[in-house]
């Protein structure tokens, strides 16, 4: 073991970004991504550039790294670890990337080549830099996986890719960044594809690893609860300008700008969560009051025992099971867990695209696996949906109105002019001018194909509504947008909402009851206000602990709390 | 802290770029914004229109799609069809003297051949035959394809697996060889360059139903379809409304292609002699009938040749030009004036920095690198954890 390499002292400026510009050439004309960005990041230090979608984050990041396009054009200065990277050649920039500055990207099952073991991804770097061969380049990739804790690294580093989790992949993907020792990281939303207790466990290993090896990392990310946790400094941006920078102390406690201070109001937060002391008066009252609440309600949807069976190759595949809520009308249930939960199993059953195995889904009172036909699909006229991805659920070769429209034509109601009519009423209760009627959805961007996807989803009047994440791909301050929206028509409509959400901030601000799952099994369910306030089981908690809060103090508190849960201490 | 554009910029660049004046920097929030942008915005455009405003700016295509319409034209008022005349005096089928041996002149553009028949008025009726194969082909094939190709990729299943196993039958037996058949067995029909097409167009979808099947294998899955299939549409209306219309680039790309293709197909087949039989004429077999003249009297030969080298290249030329604007990703190349445009927004085209060489020297003078002292730091119980989660979720 040698180590020929000093490791930069901490403070000293590892990445130095001066009047940034960056534009792309488009059509006819250059739209420019980044408006002059200064930007320092000093060795062992976490710097967060913040913002939404087309805030010119993620172009940044690219041009630090010598990524961008063939159409971008860029100017101004950025000087890795002393050299200027904007207008180096490529096989110099190819120098730099690895041994001074390295990418974590955001979703590592596409980050890593699943045709190569993990011990090829890993010693690539380190031959084409020629810093180690063999036996020796092996033997440090072995030390890099058991840095990020990968257990048994010596064996497992011949297997591939999908052998490992979701959160263990990430950690190949940060050992694969850390293998020539960069002076930067450049970590794109590193955890934004992840579950809330894999981001945690994610976030404590590249905190470890800045503090260890004394790299300066610049944090790509839209979420506060990350910045808390995780940056010394934030930077904002905002349509391709810096709008604020500071300390993370600055940002989130004493917002200037009215962007940040107007995205910091619109980020759901989880507050008064009981993880570390019982608060028996608290339960109590919040139990008494959900009691008050249950007494008269008109229970639209309800579920009793049900388990839904996926055929595989070797069989079938319980994806749930003894699954039991109900929902009343104007009221919002939420299904939440992680991924593998089961959470949008269920959901898919309600709607009818996935058939039960056992129990009983009833819709106002008719049993959905027992309908056929014709009664089976004016049963589903009392269901609307809203779905995760507002890309990819309109039709792209629809206008909006006939994508609007179009559960009133299936179910053959009204004429054309009442359709007409319907689709104005609705378009204007989701706050969108009448003439989007004749635009096409790809003129629309997410927030506002997915308001066009709520109207389309209460065309038909439906008693019950499902939304399977329906603000999960969109920004956080139009997430606020569309959620207090579906909050103001709900009340206007009185429908039942089943909302299926990983975010507990957002059900916690929407529910009124919730239920928690986990690998296909309820863990947890009652009143939102219980549930999410005073949890009872182990899993609950753990979920809450995880899930980050954009307030850096309080965020400090509930890791201390988590590792606790975990049995870990605090590091 | 405010945006830092003020003191380090020019005045002439500051005024072009950073517009803080400006409503829309105004706006505190991407949803407002996003709005203001919505309202804004006037020209709402189809996806289809779109498309065709990106083909008609395709120079060869568009230059390919006037070439192929005059021929057409040409083709069809010149001699005329379906019994009205043209405006050419000469008839493909009345005989007369080859006058100077056939050579092309004033009175006969393209020459006579050996019986003294006018070869323009020949080739334009062969040209007929070969464009009406030529799209028969492409219209049956194309719709078969579709359809069979978007039943089975909706379906799956069964219903999949017998189409795909008719598919790779016409996929392993030879055109030629069912085309020899087919003319062995109908001898008289074969010669009708309506049947010819018809039926080449029946043997010849496979290839697009299996590219159609595994676009809709990707679009069944999508979400719009999804919420199609939850609002209570009918599998047809899927197919016919969701499906097909969403994969509208792939086949209309692969039905020039298959234009083209059986414009050669159609010559070979009649130039074997399997295809159009005379009186009937086509490009192929006048060239079959003239390949010997080709030294003697090489017009009889290059005419027929040229335009099917012209219907062929013009229809691919089209098929290119459909393809980059549906979709436009694939030619990815930066027009000079997109740069003009951005160098007068006061960015360069990636300039190179005077602290370049500085740089060359620093990377070319740093020592390797070795191992670094590494030790594991997360917690064992955290890394079990982990691998514990990893396990129940396999199971």
């Amino acid at each position: 073991m040698m180590r020929t390499r000093e490791s930069a002292t901490h403070g000293e400026v590892v990445l130095d970004i001066r009047d940034l510009k960056v534009a792309f050439a488009a059509g006819d004309t250059a739209k420019l991504a980044v408006k002059g960005l200064d930007l320092q990041v000093k060795a062992g230090e976490v710097v967060a550039l913040v913002g939404e979608s087309g805030s010119g984050k993620s172009v940044t990041s690219l041009s630090t790294m010598g990524l961008l396009p063939p159409n971008a054009m860029v100017s101004g200065s950025v000087e890795v670890t002393g050299h200027q990277v904007i207008g180096l050649p490529e096989e110099r920039m190819r120098k730099l990337r690895a041994t001074e500055i390295a990418m974590v990207f955001q979703e590592p099952m596409t980050a890593l080549n699943p045709v190569l073991t993990v011990e090829q991804q890993l010693t690539e770097a380190l031959e084409t830099h020629n810093l180690a061969f063999g036996q020796a380049a092996r033997d440090r990739a072995i030390s890099l996986l058991e840095r990020v804790g990968i257990p048994d690294a010596a064996k497992r580093i011949k297997q591939y890719p999908h052998q490992f989790s979701g959160g263990q992949r990430q950690r190949i993907v940060i050992a694969m960044a850390l293998t020539c020792e960069p002076k930067v990281i450049i970590a794109d939303e590193p955890t934004t594809a992840l579950d809330v207790t894999v981001q945690a466990d994610v976030l404590d290993l590249l905190r470890e690893l800045k503090d260890d090896l004394g790299v300066g990392i610049l944090l790509i990310t839209h979420n506060m609860g990350v910045v808390a946790d995780m940056a010394d400094r934030v930077s904002v941006m905002f349509m391709g300008d810096l709008v604020e920078e500071g300390t993370v102390q600055d940002i989130l406690y004493r917002p200037q700008h009215p962007y940040t201070q107007a995205l910091l109001a619109a980020v759901p937060r989880l507050t008064d969560v009981a993880l570390t002391h019982d608060d028996e008066a608290g339960r109590l009252e919040a139990e008494r009051v959900a009691a008050a609440a249950a007494a008269d309600r008109e229970v639209v949807l309800s579920a009793k025992n049900i388990a839904i069976d996926y055929k595989v190759k070797s069989g079938v595949f319980r994806a749930a099971e003894g699954v039991s809520f109900d929902v009343a009308a104007g009221e919002t249930t939420a299904l939440v867990g992680e991924s593998g939960s089961g959470k949008s199993t269920v959901a898919k059953a309600v709607l009818g695209l996935l058939p039960t195995a056992e129990g009983e889904l009833r819709v106002q009172g008719r049993d959905l696996a027992r309908l056929k036909g014709k009664e089976a699909k004016l049963a589903r006229r009392a269901i609307g949906v809203v779905f995760q991805d507002p890309a990819a659920s309109l039709d792209p070769r629809f206008p909006i109105g006939d994508c609007i429209m179009e559960p009133m034509v299936v179910h053959k109601v009204g004429s054309k002019a009442d359709r007409v009519a319907r689709a104005k009423e609705l378009l204007a209760a989701v706050k969108l001018p009448a003439d989007v009627l004749n635009r096409y959805p790809h003129e629309l961007s997410g927030g506002q194909k997915q308001r066009v996807g709520i109207a389309r989803a209460l065309v038909l009047d439906p008693t019950v509504l499902i939304a399977d994440e329906p603000t999960s791909a969109l920004d956080v301050s139009v997430q606020a947008t569309v959620l207090e929206m579906l909050k103001e028509i709900q009340a206007d409509f009185g429908f039942a909402c089943l909302f299926v959400s990983h975010d507990l901030a957002v059900v916690d601000h929407l529910a009124d009851n919730v239920v928690v799952m986990k690998r296909g099994q309820v863990v947890e369910q009652g009143p939102t206000e219980q549930v999410l306030h005073f949890p009872q089981e182990d899993y609950t908690k753990e979920l809450l602990a995880a899930a980050p809060v954009p307030d850096p103090d309080a965020q400090k508190v509930r890791r201390e709390a988590r590792h606790r849960l975990l049995g870990m201490g605090a590091s | 802290m405010t945006p830092k554009h003020a003191d380090d910029t020019g005045s002439h660049e500051r005024n072009l770029m950073n517009t803080p004046e400006t409503p829309e920097a105004q706006l505190a929030s991407v949803a407002a914004v996003e709005d203001a942008k919505l309202a804004a915005s006037q020209d709402s455009l189809s996806q289809g229109r779109l498309v065709f405003r990106r083909f008609i700016r395709h120079k060869p295509a568009m230059i390919s799609a006037a070439v192929l319409l005059v021929l057409i034209v040409v083709s069809m008022t010149s001699i005329g069809i379906f019994g009205i005349k043209g405006w050419w005096p000469h008839d493909f089928k009345t005989t007369s003297v080859a006058t100077n041996g056939g050579v092309p002149s004033a009175e006969h553009w393209f020459g006579q051949e050996d019986i003294g028949r006018d070869y323009f008025a020949l080739v334009m009726s062969g040209t007929q035959v070969s464009l009406i194969v030529a799209f028969l082909v492409g219209i049956s094939g194309t719709v078969l394809g579709t359809v069979l190709g978007a039943v089975a990729g909706y379906y799956r299943g069964w219903i999949d697996a017998i189409i795909m196993r008719i598919a790779d039958i016409f996929f392993v037996i030879p055109l030629l060889l069912i085309a020899a058949i087919v003319a062995k067995t109908a001898s008289g029909a074969i010669a009708s360059p309506w049947f010819l097409g018809i039926m080449l167009g029946v043997v010849s979808w496979a290839g697009l139903a299996r590219l159609v099947r595994a676009q809709v294998l990707t679009l069944r899955e999508r979400e719009y379809v999804e919420a199609a299939r939850a609002m209570g549409a009918s599998s047809w209306r899927i197919i016919l409304k969701h499906l097909i219309p969403n994969c509208i680039g792939t086949v209309l790309v692969n039905a020039t292609l298959a234009t083209a293709s059986a414009v050669l197909l159609e010559t070979s087949l009649s130039f074997l002699g399997f295809g159009v039989k005379a009186p009937d004429s086509s490009l192929g077999l006048l060239i079959s009938q003239y390949q010997n003249s080709f030294t003697t009297r090489p017009w009889l030969f290059w005419w027929p040749g040229l335009i099917i080298l012209i219907i062929a290249l013009s229809v691919n030329f089209i098929g290119d030009g459909l393809r980059d604007a549906f979709d436009p990703r694939q030619s990815g190349r930066v027009k000079k004036r997109n740069l003009a445009a951005a160098a007068l927004m006061g960015i360069r085209p990636i300039a190179v920095p005077t602290a370049t060489e500085r740089t060359e020297e620093a990377v070319g003078n740093r020592p390797p690198s070795g191992t670094g002292g590494i030790e594991p730091a997360v917690g064992p119980v955290g890394a079990a954890e982990e691998d514990r989660k990893d396990e129940e979720g396999k199971r």
